[in-house]
This record gives structure tokens, sequence and C-alpha cells, in this order.
């Protein structure tokens, strides 16, 4: 597989969620691509259209939301509109998630083996002893000992669960994973373990992935490319050292300030100005409320996705 | 896992003999003071029957001194708590030279019978379309049928077994109307007796199961919808699990863990009987029983009827809370959790 092949290619992706007061634009025409062995990161705030990106990624945006437009491309083949019976097949063996929620993302009465076992068991012929000895690998793989093996999660830390559910999205060998948040819930001290084992399983398998978050911190430490999410739109796109050294797009601009520093205090002004109400949204720039830069053109013109050289894209009137 | 250790188990066995205590404390308190004198009450009824009975005065008193009415409270108490051990209650008030015991066996398995059956059906079938209603991916057709079948849960069970006999039974001639078995046929293990007693079951159990099962379906329901939203459920779909090993492992299986609570506590009420279903039906259990008993203020068949019901819902709760660990594994014995 070489380097450059794209094996998840997001084209004018829309999610809307139809309210009774409105359909809320969750996602908007957002377009996003991950080459093999690649981490994307994705990074927002909260509300931002992240998980619903993610989720509808997965084809499985829950109602009232539903994928209005754009396809989802894995190796090259769209899973929008497959059926249901098709997209079993593709789940996990082609397309897994690391979820969000690390306490809550295994079932409290099954334990850890038949949780593992039953993902392995839907796509595989694997059984028997080679079943056992997979999940013992992959337990030992992501530096579990093997009493994990026939625990409930309960008996677990936060750190372990996830983990865990690493150990789980590697097992088939998947051509994208999707982390959604993966360390958000945990101390800093096991968000560090955590992070460890994401990069240390990267490096093995050379997984490719979306990883999505709001900690630009981590995000530096971690991804291969960053995009900025705002108010469901792309703000930002392009390769993590380009990104830190040169933020053109306002918004990415105050995110990355908003990263603490030890050296200095500062006032946060990620939080002023508030976000437009996402049924209807304004015309023009999605930012304009909030931009300190904002002026006449940014009102009535939507600025799209413009190449600044080396991979790096920016919607700002600033630089069209 | 952890094991059962002997101290909760003892605990758990001391809690069970204080609950019987206190249930059944209660129910030798009550009659007493309701200030009703029930051999009076008994003798007032023989008047009733024969127009004049001679010495009623003195058939009070011997009837006092014979059922020890003329003790102290607490010699009655005491001699109540040893009726309670050797679960024996002497004789029956209305009916006096029977045991109240035999009043109350030949009505046990008719109802231990009718009210099992009845209410495992009714959980099963009100889980199922409770769990079916509340899980997402439900065939559309489905969601839009199944609430019609909880229609009959609206009605009260009693105005729903009065409809069921006279359309079925005086209408249609299907089924038999009332009574646990025909005259015709020799109680015992025959073929015909058998089908006789199954044919007059179908009707209270229909009123019975039709009625209580909506209860089941929307607590069910309820328990299911937020069973759905859980990450664990996502996270099942999302690794491409075959539908219904979702639904079952992955909804049921969780959902399920309050249902069964509730049920393991309905389980006392089996032997008090459907009162009012088969007293319409005139099936011949101990609801009926205990129904007659209270209209002749029964008193000794009362107590062993309710105790009765004390001791099982007691000893159904004891072994709820030793089977739990085994549906779900978060509860142990241990006091102190170790990793």
């Amino acid at each position: 597989m070489s380097s450059d092949q794209k094996v998840l290619e997001v084209h004018d992706l829309s999610v809307h969620y139809f309210t009774p007061g409105g359909a809320v634009i969750a996602a908007n025409e957002i377009n996003l691509y991950v080459k093999a062995g690649e981490i994307v990161g994705l990074v927002g705030e909260s509300g931002c259209g992240k998980t619903t990106v993610a989720m509808s990624i997965l084809q499985m945006v829950s109602a009232p939301g539903r994928i209005v437009g754009g396809e989802v491309r894995i190796e090259g083949r769209d899973i929008v509109n497959l059926p249901e019976r098709e997209l079993r097949k593709i789940r996990w063996r082609k397309l897994a998630l690391i979820p969000q929620g690390a306490m809550n993302s295994l079932n409290p009465v099954i334990k850890i083996k038949e949780q593992m076992e039953d993902a392995i068991i839907a796509h595989e012929r694997t059984r028997g002893a080679a079943l056992r000895e997979k999940v013992l690998r992959l337990l030992n793989d992501v530096g579990l000992p093997e009493r994990v093996y026939s625990m409930y999660p309960h008996e677990l830390s936060g750190g372990m669960k996830q983990r865990v559910c690493i150990a789980m999205a590697v097992a088939l060998n998947p051509a994208i994973i999707i982390a959604d948040e993966p360390t958000s819930a945990l101390d800093v001290v096991v968000q560090r373990v955590v992070a460890q084992t994401l990069l240390d399983v990267k490096s093995r398998l050379g997984v490719s992935m979306v990883m999505i978050g709001h900690d630009m911190g981590l995000q530096a430490q971690m991804v291969d490319r960053v995009a900025v999410m705002y108010a469901g739109n792309l703000m930002e796109v392009g390769p993590v050292e380009s990104i830190f050294e040169q933020p053109y797009h306002p918004y990415t601009r105050l995110l990355i300030d908003a990263i603490p520093s030890t050296k200095q205090k500062k006032p946060l002004k990620v939080t002023e100005g508030l976000t437009h109400d996402l049924r209807n949204p304004p015309p023009g720039c999605c930012f304009q409320f909030r931009c300190p830069y904002v002026h006449d053109e940014c009102r009535q013109k939507r600025p799209v996705l413009k190449e600044m050289g080396n991979d790096h894209y920016v919607a700002c009137a600033q630089f069209n | 896992m952890a094991g059962l250790t002997r101290g909760y188990l003892i605990q758990r066995i001391l809690m069970w003999i204080l609950t019987i205590w206190i249930g059944v404390t209660l129910t030798f308190a009550i009659p007493r003071l309701g200030g009703s004198d029930p051999t009076t009450a008994m003798v007032l009824a023989m008047m009733n029957l024969r127009g004049y009975v001679e010495n009623a005065n003195q058939i009070i008193e011997s009837y006092k001194q014979s059922f020890g009415l003329n003790d102290p409270v607490y010699i009655q108490y005491i001699r109540y708590l040893g009726h309670v051990v050797r679960f024996d209650y002497g004789f029956s008030f209305a009916r006096f030279p029977t045991a109240a015991w035999d009043i109350v066996t030949p009505a046990l398995p008719w109802t231990l019978g009718l009210l099992s059956v009845a209410s495992v059906l009714s959980f099963i079938i009100g889980v199922t379309i409770g769990s079916l209603m509340g899980w997402r991916r439900t065939p559309r057709w489905l969601q839009t049928i199944l609430p019609t079948s909880l229609t009959f849960t609206s009605i009260p069970y009693f105005m729903f077994g009065i409809f069921l006999i006279s359309i079925i039974a005086f209408k249609l001639h299907w089924l038999p109307a009332t009574g646990g078995y025909s005259m015709s046929v020799n109680p015992g293990w025959n073929l015909p007796f058998i089908k006789d007693v199954l044919l007059h079951a179908i009707m209270p159990l229909l009123s019975i199961v039709l009625t209580s099962m909506g209860g089941w379906a929307l607590g069910m329901r309820g328990l299911m919808i937020g069973v759905n939203n859980e990450d664990y459920f996502l996270l099942a779909q999302a690794k491409g699990l075959s539908p219904a090993r979702i639904f079952f492992r992955y909804g049921i299986r969780n959902a399920i863990l309050p249902a069964l609570t509730a049920f393991a506590l309905g389980l006392g009420a089996l032997v008090g009987g459907s009162t009012l279903v088969e007293w319409i039906f005139a099936y011949p259990g101990t609801g009926y029983t205990l129904y007659r008993s209270i209209q002749d203020q029964d008193y000794t068949v009362i107590q062993t009827i309710t105790n009765l019901m004390i001791v099982i819902t007691a000893t159904g709760v004891l072994i709820l809370d030793l089977l739990y660990p085994l549906v779900d594994p978060r509860i142990t014995y241990k006091r102190s959790v170790s990793s």
C-alpha cells in the first residue's frame, strides 16, 4: 500500500438534525481524507460537529439526524446509503471505533473476553484456542495483563477500559479507526498512557486514524494533520507543524492561544462572542460573530477552503 | 466474581427471619385492633341461619375458651408465634371442626398452578413486547402493531374476566364458564381430568395475562430505550454484530435487570391468588378462599393465607438476593473490593 493512497475520503458530507424548530446543520459540506498510516486530528469546541462527522463516517448518525448529502469512501468505496447487511460486513473489519466514553463503552454484565471475541467472531472464522490466543495477544499488545481476559469491565480502571477498546479496535486490522476523544474522560497521567498506547499501536500496525479531540496540546503530539471545525464547517486543514507554526484562520489562532502556558498568565479569549443558531446560519462566514478581524465581505460571501501551499488549506476571506 | 461468604448468608437469613416476624406480628395485631369479635359474629351467623340459638352467650364463652381468646394478649401472642413456627393455626372459626390449614391446602395447587403460569407468561410476553417497542432498530411495521396488543391493559382485569365469560362461555360455548374442573370427570392423574383442568384455566389465565403484561411491556420499553443510548450499545453496533446479538446480549440482557427484581418481588402475591379473578370464575384457589374467609371473619384461615404470602415473599427476596450476582456481576458479596 503506497503511503499516498487515501483510505478514507469524505466528500461534501452534510448532516442535518431535523428538529421541530428546523433543521440543525451539524456538518456542512465537509471534505476530508486520510492517507494510509496517517493520523488526522479533528478539533473544535464542544458542539461544533466533530462527533457528528465521526458518526456519519461510521454510518451511525441516529435519528433525528440524517446524512443529507455527500460521500464517505472507504478504500474507494462509497458507504453512504449502503444497506444495513452490507454495512455490517464493513464495520469493524474496515472501519473501527474507539469510543468517547471510556467508562461506559463496555457492557457491564459481559466479560471482557466475550466482548472482544464477539467482534472477531462476527467477521472472521477464528474460533476456539486460536481465538483465545488472538484476544490474549491483543491485550498484551496494549500492555494489559492476561487476567483482564476473564474480568468484568467494572473490575478495570478507566485507562484499562480504554486500552481494552483500543485492543478491540485493532483486532481485525481495519483500514481506518475513528477515535472519538479517546482520552477525554481520563486524568492526565492515564491520558498519557493511553496516548502512548495509541502511538505504539500506530507505529507497529501502521493504522490510519481520525482522532477527534479538543485538546490542541495533545493533538500536536499525536497527529500528522489537523482539521479545525467550527459550527459544522471546516475552517482550516493542514500538516500539524504548519498549523502550529503558521495558523491562518483566526479561530485556529484562538484555539492555539488557549493552550495554557506555564510561563505567562493570559486571559482566555476563545470564549468571546456567541455562536450563531445552527438552524439558520448567517450569510457569509460562520465565524463572523466571534471573529476579531470581521469586515463587510465576511458578512456576505462564504469563504471556501483555499490552499496556502504545503497542503495547508484555510477558509477565510483574508486569504481568498 | 466473588464467592458467597458465610457472614453474608447468615446476615441475609437473619433479615429473612426478621421480615417474617414483623409481618406475622402485623397479621396478629390488625384483627385485634379492629374491635370486632369473631366468636360473636359466628354465633350471630348461626342465629341468622336458625332464627334462634339457645345459650348464645355460653356458646360464645366456650368458643372464646377453646380458642384461648380470654387469655392476656401476650400469652395469645406467644401461642400465635408457636402456630407460625409449626404453620398450624388451629381450627377454622367459621367451619369449626376443620383445621384452618385443611381449608387452605386443597386450594393451594389451583392457585399456584394458575398464577405461576400466568405470571411467567405475562412477564415473558410483556418483556418481549416492551423490548421490541423500545429498540430503535425494530422494523417500523412491528413498532406500529405492538402497542395495540396493550389495549387490554387499560381494562380492569375483573371486567375483562366478566367480558370473557359472557362472550366465550355464554354466547359461543367454547369454554366452561366457571370452576376448576367439571363434575363429570374424576379428579386424579388421568387424561380427561387434566384436559378439563386446562380448559377451565384458559379464561382466568387470559384475563390475568392480557391485562397485566402491559405493565411489564411499558416498564421494559423505558428500560430498553435507556439502554439504546448507552455507549456500549452504540459500540456493539459499530462492531458490526448481528442485530439479534445486539438485541439480546447488549439490549435485553442489560435492560431486564430491574424488571427481574420486580418480578421476584411479585412472586409472594402468587399464594394470595388473584382474588377477584378467582371469585369471578369461582376458581377453587386461595384467592377465593381468602375472599370467603374475610366475609366469614374466619381469622385463622386469613392468617394462614396472609402468613403464607409473607413467608413466600420473604423467601423470594432472599433467593433473589443470593442469585442476583449471577445475573449482574457488578454486585458481589464481598464487603471490600480488592483488585
